[in-house]
C-alpha cells in the first residue's frame, strides 16, 4: 500500500534558518522532513511519509498574508498531500497565526485533514479553534517532545477517518463545537442529579456553559435624514409568493433580496410569509405588518427621509444559527455599502 | 445580522417583539414591536388603526436612527 | 393525590374483527376507528395502518402521538375538558396500553409536522420507532381553514386514544405503579429533612400549531398555576402543537413526562417532590414578563429549594426560559434547565437564542441541526410530498428513490427538550 502523503509547515526558526533577523524570508518548500518534521515522521509511523516541508518567515507571512497563503498553497498542492500538519507554534503569536491560516486554507482549498498545535494563550487559538484541531502544547519548544506525538496521533486518526474523541481525551483546545452523543442516562435524570448537587452546594458541571456574546459599538446616528437612503431588512420570513429561492421556514441557510420598486405597500398577492415560528394568519393577510412599506412610502413622499432602497432583504429568524445570521450579514452588507445605504430598519417577529 | 450591518458603520434600528433577545444578540437601537404574529401594527384595531400604530413605530425608528447612543438603548 | 397507574404491556398490534387486547396483543378493528374519525365532517377520508419496530416503514407528516388510557376509578375521565367532560383528575386508578401508540398523520397544516422511521439511522433518535403504532391517516375536506384542520386533527388523536384506552378498563394490569403527592403542608411535613423540589413545565402557547391545553383551556390564556403531578398522567394536558417536530412535546410525552417520572423515583429518598408549576410561552413581551414574575412568586411561595425547568420549542421561548431562570434563581430557588440546542449544522454557533448568567446548570437534549440520511423505506404511511418544506428539510433534500437528507429536527421528539431521550450534546 502507498504511504499516506504528508506536508508539514514550519517557520524559518524551526527550519534552522536564523532567528528573528531572518523572519522575513519568503515562502519556500523542500522535499522531505526539516527540523521538527523528523519527530512528526516518527510519531506518524511507517504508513505515512512526510513528503515535503513548507517554510516561511513569520514576519513575511504576516506582512503578505494573502499572497503568501496563495503561494504556499500552490507549493503544497504540488506534493499532492493527504494530510497537513502545521507547527506546533507554542506561544509564538505570529507563528500561531501563520499555522492557523495555512491549516485553514489547506483544509478549505485542498479538502484534506489538518492539525496544528499551540499554547493556550497563543492568539491563534481563539482565532482558529472553531475551524481547526489545535493540540494544546506547552509555551515553548521545550515541550516539542510531548506535543509532537499528540499532534501525530490526532493527525493519524483524521487521515484514517477514525472517530475523534473529546478535547480532554485527544488533547486539543475545545473548539466550541456542539457534538451529539447518547448519554448513559436520560436528560431529566441528569438534570435532577445536577440540581441535587447545586442545592447541596457541591460542585457540578453544566452541559452548556452560557456563551459570551460579542458586542459592536453603536454606529453614529444619521445626521441628514432628509437625504438619507434607507433599506429594510427582516427576519420575519416575508418572501415573494411561491418562495422562489426556497428559503427555509426555520433554521434558515439562505437569505433573499426582492424588489419593492414601484410598490406602495406589501400586497398579499405578491408576498407571503414562510416563517415557521408563529401563527402566520395575520401577516399572510397583511405583509406590511413585517415590512412596513406602506408607511415608509408615505414618509418618503412627505420628505421625512431621502429615499427608500428599491428592495428589501429577508430571511427566517427562527432557529437560524448565529453563524448563518452573521454570514447573511457579511454577504449582504457589501450590497448595502455599494448602494450607499445610510441606515437600516431591521424588523423581527 | 444587526451586528454585521453596524460593524460596517451603517446605523441600524432593530424593531422586534422580543426585546431581551435583541439585547442578548447585541442590537444597539431597539424599538419594541407589538407582538410576534404582528410586530408592526395590530389587525384588531382595523386597517386604519393598525396603519396609525405602524406609522408611530416607524417614526420612532427614524428618530432612533438620528439619536446618538452610547450603548444598547430601548426606545419606548 | 394518589394515582395507581396500571400498565398493560403491549408487545404487538394487529388488525382484528373486533378491537380487543389478548395476551399482550392489541387487535384493532379498522372500521370502528374509521367510523369514529369520520363523524367529524371536516374529515373526509381515514385509513388505519399499523407500524411495528424494525419494519422498513416511514410515517409522515406526523401531527401527534398519544397513548391509549382510561380512567378506571377516582373521578373524572381521560382528557378532561379537551375530549371528555371537564372534571378533576389525578386520583384513583388509570389503565394504559403501555407500548402502544396512536399516531395521527395527514397532509401538513404548516411546516411543523414530522417524521417517524421504524428502522434505520433515524430510528435511533425517535422514541416512537420503538412502539407499536396505530397510525390514523386523515384527509381533510377541501379548503378547510388551517385552524379548523389543526383542531380536527387534534380531536382525531384524542378520540382514537380514548376509544382504544376503553378496552384496557377491565384488564388486569401487568404492572401497577403508584404515584402520590400530598397537599403542600402535609407533603413538606412528610420529609422535613429533604430539599423541597418542584418542576416548572413551560407549555408552548404561541398560536396555530404551537398551542397546548390544560383541562381544555388554551395555555396562552391562563396565568401560571400549580398542578399535582398526577393530573398530567390522566390527560389534563393535551398537545395542540407541532412547534418543530424534534422538540414537540406530544400528548404521549405529557402522559410520560420524564421530569415528573424521575422526580417520583427520587421522591422521599434524596428530595421531596412537592409539585408542578405550569406556565406558558406567549408571543407578547408583557406576557413573558408577567408570567415569569408569577412563576418566581409561586416557586418562592410554595417554599421550594430547587426547581427543574423545561421548555418547548426554540427561538423566542428561549427568552421565557431565561426569564424564568433568572427570576426564580434570584428569588433564592436553585434552578436547573433542561433544553435542546440549535448551534447550526456544524455545531459552531450559539445553541440558544438567549442567555443569562443565572443559567449555570443546564442538561442538554442534543443538537437538532445535525444532518442525517433517511434511506428509502419499503412502506410509507402518509406522504413525503412535503419533506422539503417540513422543518429540518430544504429544497432539493429529497431524492427520487424516496430517501432524503435532513436535520434531525424533522424527526418527532428527537431532541425533545424535557430530557425524555438520552441524546445530548457536548463541547468538542
Amino acid at each position: 500500500m502507498d504511504k499516506i502523503r504528508v506536508v508539514h509547515y514550519i517557520n524559518n526558526f524551526f527550519a534552522g534558518i536564523g532567528g528573528e533577523e531572518k523572519a522575513d524570508i519568503p515562502p519556500e518548500i523542500r522535499p522531505g522532513t526539516v527540523g521538527p518534521g523528523l519527530a512528526l515522521q516518527q510519531g506518524l509511523g511507517d504508513e505515512f511519509e512526510v513528503v515535503a516541508t513548507a517554510i516561511c518567515g513569520d514576519s513575511h507571512f504576516g506582512a503578505n498574508l494573502e499572497e503568501d497563503t496563495a503561494k504556499l498553497l500552490d507549493m503544497i498542492a504540488e506534493y499532492k498531500p493527504q494530510l497537513f500538519v502545521a507547527g506546533p507554534a507554542f506561544n509564538a503569536g505570529r507563528y500561531g497565526v501563520a499555522c492557523g491560516t495555512m491549516a485553514k486554507a489547506v483544509e478549505e482549498k485542498l479538502g484534506i485533514p489538518v492539525v496544528t498545535g499551540m499554547y493556550v494563550e497563543n492568539p491563534g487559538v481563539d482565532m482558529f479553534r472553531k475551524d481547526l484541531f489545535i493540540i494544546a502544547t506547552g509555551d515553548s519548544a521545550a515541550d516539542m517532545r510531548k506535543s509532537m506525538p499528540k499532534m501525530a496521533a490526532l493527525a493519524k486518526k483524521l487521515a484514517k477517518g477514525e472517530e475523534v474523541l473529546g478535547p480532554s481525551v485527544e488533547g486539543y483546545h475545545e473548539r466550541g463545537i456542539r457534538v451529539n452523543y447518547f448519554a448513559d442516562v436520560r436528560g431529566s435524570e441528569r438534570g435532577i442529579q445536577m440540581l441535587l448537587k447545586k442545592m447541596a452546594k457541591q460542585p457540578f458541571e453544566t452541559e452548556y456553559p452560557m456563551p459570551v456574546f460579542d458586542r459592536v459599538p453603536p454606529a453614529p446616528p444619521v445626521t441628514d435624514m432628509k437625504h438619507a437612503k434607507i433599506a429594510v431588512v427582516t427576519s420575519g420570513g416575508i418572501v415573494p409568493q411561491g418562495n422562489p429561492d426556497h428559503i427555509e421556514s426555520s433554521s434558515a441557510t439562505k437569505w433573499g433580496l426582492y424588489s419593492i420598486e414601484g410598490m406602495d405597500h406589501m400586497d398579499k398577492k405578491d408576498f407571503m410569509t414562510i416563517h415557521g415560528g408563529y401563527d402566520r394568519a395575520f401577516v399572510t393577510e397583511d405583509p406590511d405588518l413585517v415590512v412596513p412599506l406602506d408607511v415608509l412610502r408615505e414618509l418618503e413622499k412627505e420628505g421625512e427621509f431621502g429615499e427608500l432602497a428599491n428592495y428589501f432583504i429577508t430571511t427566517t429568524g427562527t432557529g437560524t444559527s448565529t453563524g448563518n445570521a452573521k454570514r447573511f450579514g457579511e454577504e449582504f452588507v457589501p450590497k448595502l455599502l455599494e448602494d450607499n445605504i445610510t441606515a437600516v430598519i431591521l424588523t423581527s417577529t | 445580522m444587526v451586528k454585521e450591518i453596524e460593524r460596517a458603520g451603517i446605523p441600524v434600528v432593530h424593531m422586534c417583539t422580543v426585546v431581551p433577545i435583541s439585547k442578548t444578540i447585541g442590537a444597539n437601537r431597539i424599538i419594541p414591536a407589538i407582538g410576534i404574529p404582528y410586530p408592526l401594527g395590530d389587525p384588531h384595531l382595523g386597517e386604519e388603526g393598525s396603519y396609525k400604530l405602524r406609522m408611530k413605530l416607524v417614526k420612532r425608528a427614524l428618530k432612533a436612527l438620528q439619536t446618538p447612543v452610547d450603548g444598547q438603548t430601548v426606545f419606548e | 393525590m394518589r394515582l395507581e397507574l396500571g400498565k398493560i404491556h403491549i408487545k404487538d398490534v394487529q388488525f382484528g374483527a373486533e378491537t380487543k387486547v389478548e395476551a399482550g396483543v392489541l387487535y384493532v378493528n379498522e372500521e370502528a376507528i374509521r367510523k369514529l374519525v369520520l363523524e367529524d365532517e371536516r374529515i373526509i377520508g381515514c385509513r388505519v395502518e399499523l407500524a411495528h419496530p424494525g419494519e422498513s416503514c416511514r410515517i409522515t407528516p406526523v401531527k401527534d402521538v398519544l397513548e391509549p388510557r382510561v380512567k378506571v376509578s377516582g373521578g373524572g375521565e381521560i382528557f378532561p375538558g379537551a375530549l371528555n367532560k371537564v372534571g378533576q383528575v389525578g386520583s384513583g386508578r388509570t389503565h394504559c396500553l403501555d407500548g402502544a401508540c396512536v399516531v395521527t398523520v395527514g397532509k401538513i397544516v404548516g411546516f411543523q409536522e414530522g417524521v417517524i422511521d421504524m428502522s434505520g439511522p433515524a430510528a435511533d433518535y425517535c422514541p416512537f420507532s420503538k412502539t407499536q403504532n396505530v397510525c390514523v391517516v386523515i384527509e381533510p375536506k377541501d379548503g378547510l381553514e388551517t385552524h379548523d384542520y389543526e383542531q380536527a386533527g387534534r380531536m382525531v388523536g384524542l378520540k382514537v386514544a380514548n376509544y382504544l384506552g376503553e378496552f384496557a378498563r377491565d384488564l388486569e394490569p401487568d404492572e401497577v405503579v403508584v404515584y402520590e403527592t400530598k397537599p403542600l403542608l402535609e407533603q413538606i411535613a412528610e420529609y422535613p429533612d429533604l430539599p423541597k423540589v418542584g418542576y416548572l413545565h413551560m407549555l408552548q402557547s404561541q398560536g396555530l400549531l404551537h398551542d397546548t391545553f390544560y383541562y381544555g383551556v388554551d395555555a396562552k390564556t391562563f396565568i401560571p398555576t400549580l398542578m399535582y403531578p398526577t393530573e398530567i398522567m390522566d390527560g389534563a394536558i393535551v398537545s395542540g402543537n407541532c412547534v418543530a417536530p424534534c422538540d414537540k412535546v406530544t400528548t404521549y410525552h405529557h402522559f410520560h413526562n420524564p421530569v415528573i417520572e424521575d422526580l417520583y423515583k427520587h421522591h422521599g429518598k434524596d428530595l421531596n417532590f412537592v409539585g408542578v408549576i405550569l406556565t406558558n410561552e406567549n408571543v407578547f413581551l408583557a406576557d413573558k414578563e408577567r408570567c415569569s414574575d408569577m412563576v418566581a412568586k409561586l416557586a418562592k411561595y410554595i417554599g421550594l429549594d430547587g426547581i427543574l425547568i423545561t421548555e418547548e420549542g426554540y427561538g423566542n421561548p428561549d427568552t421565557d426560559l431565561m426569564m424564568n431562570c433568572r427570576k426564580v434563581q434570584q428569588a433564592g430557588v436553585d434552578v436547573v434547565l433542561i433544553t435542546d440546542e440549535f448551534p447550526g449544522r456544524d455545531g459552531k454557533s450559539l445553541s440558544l437564542a438567549d442567555a443569562c448568567n443565572e443559567a449555570d446548570a443546564l442538561a442538554s437534549c442534543g443538537n437538532g441541526n445535525v444532518v442525517i440520511h433517511f434511506p428509502p423505506m419499503d412502506r410509507l404511511i402518509g406522504m413525503t410530498d412535503y419533506i422539503e418544506m417540513q422543518i429540518g428539510g430544504w429544497a432539493g433534500c429529497k431524492n427520487d428513490d424516496g430517501s432524503f437528507d435532513a436535520e434531525i429536527q424533522i424527526i418527532i421528539a428527537s431532541t425533545i427538550a424535557n430530557g425524555f431521550n438520552k441524546l445530548a450534546a457536548r463541547g468538542y
